[in-house]
């Protein structure tokens, strides 16, 4: 093999237009950020339950520390991670080969994109070295606490430097968005009309269209923010705030303001990370029962649905916040709402799995592990939609028990689903083919990441119950009257137990991670070399010509035309073996599939 | 209700009750859908392969009917308990008591005998001096105000709370009398509730709001009615001398 | 009674088994709706596979600029929500009643002006876009007979640039004209949104003229014939969506404060 030129490299690693391999840049930005982000998660447990621990280098967690971690954690996780790698990464990878398509709409767009957001993570990260500290108001960034700079450490320069950071990740979404939405309305190969298109394709469409509609109402929302700390406007600050000895003689402004408009961000953005994940669920679920999705036309529209209902339940974050009572009530039917498409989609991965005895790869065994996982997640949805059950578990670790069971723990068993099951096509290059990740490993990996997540996760549930609130820097140590414990710290001291189990558990969840790193370096070496279709998917990217090993010129590749919905596997009868036939997308017509029985959807395909 | 009530803080207020059940019967509808699907994902993959599904009204449709209906009753019955605490005001018998956060700690203030609040401007805010509170002596309402670190209300009597907020948001919560609602500066936002065991309880403060955020709480005394009138009493007789 | 009995309809209705969207004059073969229709898999003209139409990269970004313009249509959304919201913030005063604490900030006349010179560069901007598709000059200039699209284009393209600059100083004057009656960013919070809503257009507008610019450039530069076409139009279609978006929010701070 020729050594590579630097000049080689630069171009094509660095400045490169092509889809597959920013994909695997934004993949990489969202490992190093996970990783990041999960060690910060690590210090935060184990600084709740050890309060006196010393992090090396730096001596005691103090509480603007604890603060800055928070803060940072949450926004690296759900910006750098959650919306990066499922939409941008993988969808980068594998959307346009998913329909056919040669690259993304917008190739340059799509690189700019990618290094504005890795200047956003760089400015974000820069924020913890700067005088003052990284920020400490949460990812949520409340006003006045984010408006004032002197309302506390971090909230200066370091405040400055996360809305920035926040702004260019805005407009980086945004645009990679409208590559993704141009790429495919547009770019479908001959016969992949609508509805054939896989259901992953549809969560990237759906999040696409509410990161247009979202992000830049967040964007807006940053700019009155920083109007309001530098160019003495007050559309946050009311007048007569008085913050640290100094009175806001400004004009009158309203900080639940900035709730209606961060909210309005924030609520399509948990949608936006968790669609292209329902999508690949549904696909993989019937990849490896070789069943078709059940009730393919109904999941096309429940996730057009909850991308919909996504933009009209915002308020269910400010029951408490000081809404109007009657406004708490309307949120609070459109989130009960939003519970239907969601558990038709479960129904259907559960009917799809029915009786098939599938194969259990690494890739299907999250995929069962994001089922179980979102169920278990969202079943506390509807608990937290009701105002008078949220009036006692407003952030308190319920919620928080409640979001990281979907998005941390859901929401990235879809992103190891799809790192196992597309691996040949990450890896896949000109020189060789694709590999596959160990699958004893991988097996490994899954129990344990599933043990560990219920076991950090579900006695979280207990805590908040019992009253723990978020954002809490220490659960001890806080003075009573004479030197005994306060009735605050009675309450609180009761869920040390349960805290110190979840910090051991969560310790033993970050370290079981490690064997996913392990395989992953492995792999990309020394994995065994896979088919072109080890998984005997019928969806378009595992077609030979959008392989890269497969050496094809311009002129000699074949036409790609789609015939079919896709997950046409041969239905057998009881008692029979699984049938190794499958119809692939692509695979033209023939006499036997005519005696595929319809299901469902009777409509002609 | 053993495993899911035992989290809970003993309730000592009147809508808590309703709440608490109301939370307890979710919690368990919750635990059993949980276990209905985890059952249905289990037995579907360690059958016998059988050829696939096909009728989506008993698969899709009925189930989801089901679950519309169970879902909405809860909601109508959560909406009822949320209509009873917060669709109307207190009633005009209540204790009016006035609640400020400030970064970090709360201050609660009586309107004394004239049963009015005086002017609290914030250019008067001076901690340091006695006034946190910023209250205007040359209104005459606020002479007989009585400004306290420790909230103590009286068993068995509506108490009307007015949330104020200083510098940021911050949240007055009170989780054992199932009491929640953020303070916003710029607002003054009213709660209303009664509390009906005497104790000590918790207040804590469940909005981010800055670095102090995990210490500012305080407590809360509820006394049975005489004790609490002769406590008023001696507040008021140190406030007029 | 008559020999010969003329029947109502003499036109028979054609059955219609495929949608043909020929208007029924049977010019158009077949086309299967079901394969994503146009009769690509058909290759009836023989053209080479990806190229789906002339105007196929043309409407690639177009769709692009109209989803671009969609989220930034939110942005002002959200801009322009936060002004009615704090519009109608009021306090209560010393009777106990609630007052509002709005100050409307009168605009300067020029702002008239500004928006007059704006509608005429759109109309500008318009004819120059037309011109770059007028078939029979396209047909020249693909043939390589001369650029008669870019002679005709180029005094349209570039009147819109100046009077596109001319609408951002108009803008600038009326700023230095608040300014001077001590009306800043900070005064009030009517001057906050008069400053942001002005500011935040000039940005997007001035933006515009370096999109224009490049397309002037692109008429020199470019190479390819559609590359220019897409220069012209996606920079009309968002000056067209600036001009409107203008119309809107000055009616918004002449009328509606």
């Amino acid at each position: 093999m020729n050594p590579i030129q630097s000049k080689d490299f630069f171009k094509s690693y660095i400045a490169t237009t092509d889809h597959r391999t920013i994909g695997i840049q934004y993949l990489i930005l969202a490992l190093i950020s996970v990783a990041i982000g999960t060690l910060l998660s690590l210090l935060m447990r184990i600084h709740l339950v050890w309060p006196g621990w010393r992090l090396p280098l730096h001596g005691p967690i103090l509480p603007e520390d604890y603060l800055a971690l928070v803060t940072i954690h949450g926004t690296i996780m759900l910006f750098f991670v959650l919306t990066t790698a499922p939409q941008a990464g993988f969808g980068n990878l594998i959307l346009p080969a998913q329909i056919g398509a040669r690259s993304m709409a917008f190739p340059m767009l799509n690189a700019a994109s990618f290094w504005l957001t890795a200047v956003a993570l760089l400015t974000l990260l820069s924020s913890t070295f700067v005088p003052g500290g990284a920020a400490i108001s949460g990812w949520t960034a409340y006003p006045p606490l984010s408006a004032v700079p002197s309302a506390g450490p971090g909230q200066a320069l370091g405040m400055d430097l996360w809305l920035i950071s926040i702004a260019l990740f805005a407009i980086a979404s945004t645009a990679s968005s409208i590559n993704t939405l141009t790429t495919i309305i547009r770019n479908r190969c001959d016969g992949m009309t609508w509805e054939r298109l896989p259901l992953t394709v549809w969560g990237w469409f759906t999040a696409a269209l509410l990161s247009i509609i979202a992000f830049s109402v967040l964007l807006a929302a940053i700019l009155l923010l920083l109007c309001d700390r530098h160019a003495g406007t007050s559309f946050f600050l009311p007048s007569g705030d008085l913050v640290n000895n100094v009175l806001h003689r400004g004009g009158d402004g309203s900080p639940l303001l900035w709730l209606h408009l961060f909210w309005f961000f924030g609520h399509p953005e948990v949608y936006i990370a968790i669609l292209p994940g329902l999508g690949l669920t549904s696909m993989l679920l019937a990849n490896f029962s070789h069943r078709r999705v059940f009730a393919y036309r109904t999941m096309i529209a429940t996730t057009l649905l909850i991308g919909f209902l996504g933009i009209l339940l915002w308020g269910h974050h400010m029951f408490v916040a000081g809404l109007n009572p009657f406004a708490s009530s309307a949120f609070s039917v459109s989130t009960m709402a939003i519970a239907l498409p969601a558990s038709a989609k479960v129904l259907s991965w559960l009917a799809t799995i029915w009786r098939s005895k599938p194969t259990y790869k690494t890739a299907m065994l999250f995929s069962l592990g994001f089922v179980s996982l979102f169920i278990t997640g969202g079943l506390t949805g509807p608990i937290l939609a009701q105002p008078i059950l949220d009036e006692y578990l407003h952030n308190t670790f319920f919620v928080a028990a409640h979001f990281h069971l979907i998005m941390a723990m859901a929401g990235v068993f879809a992103l190891y689903a799809a790192t196992y099951y597309w691996f040949p096509l990450l890896t896949a290059s000109r020189n060789h083919p694709g590999r596959l990740m160990s699958e004893p490993l991988g097996r490994l990996h899954f129990w344990c990441t599933l043990v560990g997540a219920y076991a950090v996760f579900l006695p979280m549930h207990l805590t908040g119950l019992a009253g723990e609130p978020r954002h809490y820097a220490q659960l001890t140590g806080v003075p009573g009257p004479g030197g005994a414990l306060s009735p605050t710290g009675v309450l609180l001291s009761r869920t040390i137990p349960l805290n110190q189990f979840i910090t051991y558990a969560a310790i033993f969840l970050a370290t079981a991670q490690l064997l996913f790193l392990f395989n992953l370096c492995r792999s990309l070496r020394k994995g065994p070399f896979a088919t072109s279709n080890p998984w005997k998917a019928t969806t378009l990217e595992w077609h030979p010509a959008m392989n890269p090993f497969t050496p094809t010129t311009a002129s000699d590749t074949p036409a790609v035309t789609v015939h079919r919905a896709p997950c046409h596997y041969q239905s057998t009868e009881p008692g029979r073996e699984m049938g190794d036939s499958f119809f692939p997308q692509w695979a033209p017509d023939t006499v036997v599939q005519s005696t595929i029985e319809n299901t469902a959807d009777t409509k002609p395909e | 209700m053993a495993i899911f009530s035992w989290p809970l803080p003993a309730d000592a207020s009147a809508h808590g009750p309703a709440l608490d059940r109301h939370l307890l019967l979710n919690l368990w509808i919750a635990l059993a859908l949980l276990a209905l699907a985890h059952l249905i994902l289990f037995a579907g993959l360690l059958a016998r392969r059988r050829t696939e599904a096909t009728n989506l009204w008993r698969i899709e449709y009925l189930p989801l009917a089901i679950l519309g209906v169970l879902f909405a009753s809860l909601t109508i019955k959560a909406e009822r308990l949320w209509a009873a605490t917060r669709y109307t005001g207190a009633s005009l018998t209540a204790l009016q008591v006035e609640v400020t956060g400030v970064q970090f700690a709360w201050y609660f203030r009586y309107p004394g005998p004239d049963a009015t609040f005086g002017i609290t401007r914030p250019q008067l805010v001076a901690p340091g001096e006695g006034n946190p509170l910023g209250l205007d002596s040359t209104d005459p309402h606020s002479a007989d105000d009585e400004v306290t670190s420790e909230l103590v209300l009286p068993a068995g009597r509506e108490v009307d709370l007015r949330l104020n907020a200083q510098d940021v948001i911050h949240g007055f919560s009170i989780p054992e009398l199932r009491l929640k609602q953020n303070a916003v500066p710029g607002q003054a936002i009213h709660v209303h509730f009664t509390a009906t065991t005497p104790g000590t309880y918790a207040i804590l403060c469940t909005q981010l709001c800055g670095l102090g955020h995990y210490r500012m709480n305080a407590t809360l005394r509820v006394l049975p009615p005489d004790q609490f009138a002769s406590w008023l009493a001696s507040k008021q007789k140190v406030a007029t001398p | 009674m008559p020999a010969i009995i003329t029947p109502n309809k003499t036109d028979q209705e054609r059955k219609r088994r495929l949608e043909d969207h020929d208007g029924g004059s049977g010019k158009r073969p077949p086309t299967d709706k079901r394969t994503g229709g146009g009769g690509e898999g058909d290759n009836w003209n023989d053209r080479s596979h990806g190229r789906r139409g002339p105007y196929e990269r043309l409407r690639r970004y177009r769709m692009g600029i109209f989803f671009a313009l969609a989220s930034d249509l939110m942005f002002f959304v959200a801009i322009v929500s936060t002004f009615f919201v704090n519009q109608s913030a009021s306090r209560l005063n010393a009777f106990n009643h609630f007052e509002p604490t709005w100050v409307p900030t009168v605009i300067p006349p020029i702002l008239w002006l500004n928006t007059a010179v704006l509608f005429l560069s759109a109309a500008t901007m318009e004819i120059a876009r037309r011109t770059m598709f007028r078939e029979t000059d396209v047909m020249d200039e693909w043939l390589g007979l001369g650029k008669p699209i870019t002679r005709r284009a180029l005094p349209w393209l570039s009147a819109t640039i100046a009077l596109g600059l001319l609408f951002l100083t108009g803008q600038w004057i009326a700023w230095r004209q608040l300014s001077v009656q001590h009306v800043l960013f900070s005064s009030s919070q009517s001057s906050h949104f008069f400053y942001l809503i002005t500011g935040v257009h000039a940005v997007h507008l001035f933006l515009g003229i370096a999109v224009l610019i490049a397309a002037f450039t692109g008429l020199y530069v470019s190479r390819q014939l559609e590359t220019r076409q897409i220069l012209v139009d996606g920079a009309a279609w968002y000056w067209h969506a600036m001009g409107l978006l203008w119309l809107f929010l000055f009616i918004l701070l002449a009328f509606f404060q």
